[in-house]
């Protein structure tokens, strides 16, 4: 199923609603990538509430994803990782890296304005 | 109990199908939600190991009481070109796929009880067990699935 990908002003956000195959986290990562130069959008918050399950392939995909939008100039915040899911990727031993992340949308938004208002680069 | 789910597996649409499975029938013995997600990301990373080595194999779930503890076991079953070095596989950041290689080790951490079989040109093996625990340990979660 296809992540719908909203622009608010000057960020992307992509809001994750069902479970993702391998195959839809790629397509994903292809779309935003492209969107962001699109839309000339400054940051992306990819929203994971709803994810079932974040496996090694989940892990490394959207971390390159955040790499390749950084070289397209554009922030990624990754919010709304469950308890449960942020607890098996640690048994795991699965890392984001230096990916930002936040709790929810909401502090996702307000983390990127703060870095906007500090009038420094976004977050990396 | 002899619940068998026998589920085929050769897209990444029936690794998603063996983890919902798998969730749901671990559901019904009484895991908690933490647990759950433990036995569903265990068997993304098998199932996608089948996929991805082997192309084709199948995923079988079951409940098992023995002296009554009750469990749940994932055998992940396929003819592919099996593991020439296992101690090497299960090793935290080896792959050959330019993977994390944190699948198996990642698996073997997240269950129980972990046995692999391989043989090259054979096949591969994997049989994993979580037991439900006396006490289940819950995060107080919204329901959200």
């Amino acid at each position: 199923m296809q992540v719908p990908i909203l622009k608010q002003g000057d960020y992307l956000i992509a809001s994750v609603q069902a479970v993702l195959t391998d195959t839809d986290l790629l397509e994903l990562r292809d779309r935003l990538t492209e969107q962001v130069g699109t839309y000339r959008a400054r940051a992306v918050i990819i929203d994971l509430t709803v994810l079932d399950v974040m496996d090694s392939f989940a892990t490394r995909t959207l971390r390159a994803l955040a790499q390749s939008l950084r070289l397209r100039g554009a922030a990624t915040v990754i919010v709304g990782i469950q308890p449960d899911v942020a607890f098996a990727m640690t048994q795991l031993g699965l890392q984001l890296g230096s990916v930002a992340t936040a709790l929810d949308l909401e502090e996702g938004l307000e983390l990127l304005r703060r870095q906007e208002r500090r009038g420094g680069s976004h977050v990396r | 109990m002899s619940d068998d789910l026998r589920l085929p597996i050769k897209s990444d649409a029936d690794v998603v199908t063996a983890r919902q499975q798998g969730r749901e029938l671990a559901a019904r013995l009484g895991f908690g939600e933490c647990e759950l997600t433990l036995i569903a990301t265990a068997i993304s990373e098998v199932a996608r190991n089948i996929v991805e080595y082997a192309g084709r194999g199948e995923v079988v779930l079951s409940l098992t009481d023995v002296n009554n503890s009750p469990g749940i076991i994932v055998v992940a079953r396929d003819e592919g070109p099996g593991i020439p070095n296992l101690e090497l596989a299960l090793r935290d950041g080896y792959s050959t796929h330019g993977s994390l290689g944190l699948g198996l080790p990642g698996a073997r951490r997240l269950m129980d009880e972990f046995e692999i079989v391989s043989e090259v040109g054979k096949g591969t093996t994997v049989t994993m067990k979580k037991w439900l625990p006396r006490h289940t340990m819950r995060f107080p979660l919204s329901p959200r699935r």
